[in-house]
């Protein structure tokens, strides 16, 4: 087991390396250069000569990879093109806003996706678990910001319950904090509940069909027996893995989100620099989005390998 | 298959899809004004006038709907058609070829797919222009790696079966075996797949067109359209939504067609539902 859960770490590291010459390759593919599609077809060649030197666009592809790679693991990521600042700094306090509003949409959507789950289990193929499919098939059809702005329209400017702005300060108190964050937590929410609960619910249902379990029945355990010892262990697994895909997608699809409610975060921050095209902001950016994605996944993994019993008491 | 034998929601998503792509091609014939004159004020309400109000610039939101469909579905469409296309074919040919070749299209799929897509659109859209070909062409790139892994899980089934092996055998090339004997026998699963993926390029398009990298103005597609007039919300003034609940229907109706199609290609392999 731990041989195995060694493998899939070096495996995750290896990926990441990859990813990351993906990102850097992938701001590359121009036909000309950055500093041409910077500065338009207007810029002078002087301007042009001096980004370039600025950018190190004068040196080989492979090591402007590994001086930025170098710096980047250093904590260096490097100066923002569009108005000079550290972008370590800018990234640092906007990480931290960004990881605030997933994980409260975690810790809102996890419990409800399992709770829903496990309750369409239970009333399989009847009236509730018809209504849960139904309302998971529209939730994956609407975009984020279709919630979004139906949220903000009736609950925000209609109602007036919550603020639609969410516009966040360091020195809020937390329940102030929690009132803005509600309706982006509430859209978060519901784009990852429903993949979630279906995937949930297939989970225990594959495990519920199972021949041992019927075996555990009919040996006489009681229902909570058999639950804890049989179903439980088997369906920890799949259902942690739902939960941190869904995590990594929650990272991922705060990107729509935060720019919906003008929320200080990381992804606003990435997509106001891919309009400036201010290249060394969105190769952080997405350098360190593609770290958490793969990172989460890698947990997912490593949970399955840990829990899995047959790989814990291997014959 | 009559008529009688479809189910009441996959009969809605038909005619919701069929209506979308009705006025997607008649569009110049349906919209009531040009997409591009200003017919009024800004944001004015629903009237006899304008059906649908009019949007941030004071124009016809009705017409700009029409023209806007046009856009997003063609966009959609083109993307999709170019993914299944190459995803397809690559993963045939790595399920069929096998051995090294298998190993490194897959393992290279993976890393693709390791990255999330729409960050790694939002990479590549920060150097290259936001034309209607690019956005093609990246949202075709970022999603074939889905319809590779499902092509070449299929084809590694149908591979070992006793007809491929007798076409190996009677020195087939690698061409005949893919179209000839793969292609058929994959068809029902990719044909529903096909469904799911042209929603899936509907709402990547319209995000990135929200978030201001996707259709470049005065050309608008839906989420564009959602993105031009969302500073009317905060004043009670519904025009963004519009827009966005019309991408919303489109995905659900294509979705119940797919949910349908899928049923019934799994009901012919034994009802496994």
């Amino acid at each position: 087991m731990i041989r195995m859960a060694a493998q899939r770490i070096a495996l995750g590291c290896m990926l990441l390396v990859a990813a990351s010459v993906l990102i850097f390759a992938g701001t590359q593919i121009l036909p000309g250069d950055v500093a041409q599609s910077i500065l338009g077809r207007s810029a002078t060649p002087e301007s042009l000569a001096s980004l370039r030197e600025e950018l190190g666009l004068n040196k080989p592809a492979v090591q402007r990879y590994l001086d930025w790679l170098l710096a980047f693991l250093s904590g260096d990521l490097g100066t923002a093109l569009s108005n000079g600042k550290d972008i370590g700094e800018s990234v640092a306090g906007r990480l931290g806003n960004t990881l605030f509003l997933a994980g409260w949409a975690a810790a809102f959507s996890v419990p409800l996706a399992i709770f829903l789950g496990l309750l369409s289990v239970r009333y399989q193929d009847r009236t509730p678990d018809r209504m849960i499919s139904g309302l998971s098939l529209a939730s994956i059809s609407l975009p984020e910001f279709f919630i979004g702005y139906l949220l903000i329209y009736f609950l925000a400017v209609k109602l007036q319950w919550f603020p639609s702005v969410a516009t966040l300060n360091a020195d809020m108190p937390l329940g102030e904090k929690l009132r803005t964050i509600a309706l982006p937590v509430m859209v978060l929410t519901m784009v990852v509940l429903a993949h979630m609960m279906r995937m949930t619910r297939a989970a225990i249902l594959n495990v519920m069909q199972s021949a041992y379990i019927e075996t555990a029945e009919l040996k006489g355990l009681t229902p909570f027996n058999v639950i804890r010892k049989h179903a439980f262990p088997n369906a920890i697994a799949p259902i942690v893995n739902v939960v941190m895909i869904n995590l990594a997608y929650l990272v991922v699809g705060v990107v729509v989100v935060e720019v919906i409610f003008v929320y200080p975060g990381m992804g606003q921050y990435m997509v106001d620099h891919v309009s400036k095209r201010d290249v060394p902001v969105v190769q952080a950016c997405g350098t360190i989005f593609a770290a958490v994605y793969i990172g989460l996944n890698l947990v997912a993994d490593l949970v399955s390998i840990i829990s899995n019993p047959r790989l814990r008491h291997p014959k | 298959m009559t008529l009688r034998r479809i189910p009441i929601s996959a009969l809605i998503g038909l005619i919701l899809t069929g209506v979308s792509i009705f006025v997607a091609v008649f569009a110049p014939f349906l919209a009531p004004y040009s997409p591009a004159e200003t017919v009024g004020d800004v944001w004015e309400p629903a009237s006899d006038q304008f059906w649908l109000g009019t949007d941030n610039l004071g124009r016809d939101l009705l017409s700009r709907m029409i023209y806007g469909a046009r856009i997003t579905i063609f966009i959609a469409a083109a993307a999709t058609a170019l993914s299944f296309c190459v995803g397809a074919v690559a993963g045939f040919a790595a399920a069929v070829a096998g051995g090294l070749t298998d190993q490194a299209m897959s393992r290279s799929v993976d890393l693709l797919m390791s990255i999330p897509s729409l960050i790694f659109a939002l990479v590549v859209l920060s150097v290259l222009p936001s034309t209607v070909l690019i956005l093609i062409l990246v949202m075709a790139v970022l999603d074939f790696t889905r319809v590779y892994r499902l092509a070449r899980a299929v084809a590694v089934d149908v591979n070992v079966m006793d007809y491929v092996e007798a076409a190996r055998l009677r020195g087939e090339r690698l061409k005949w075996i893919v179209f000839r004997e793969i292609l058929p026998n994959a068809l029902s699963t990719l044909v529903a797949e096909l469904g799911l993926r042209f929603i899936f390029m509907v709402l990547f398009l319209s995000s990135l067109s929200f978030l201001g990298l996707g259709v470049q103005p005065p050309e608008s597609d839906w989420g564009g359209m959602v993105k031009e007039n969302k500073d009317g919300i905060i004043f009670g003034i519904p025009a963004a939504l519009i827009p966005a609940a019309a991408i919303s229907v489109l995905a659900i109706s294509v979705n119940l067609v797919a949910d349908w199609i899928l049923r019934r290609t799994s009901d012919l392999k034994g009802g496994r539902s």
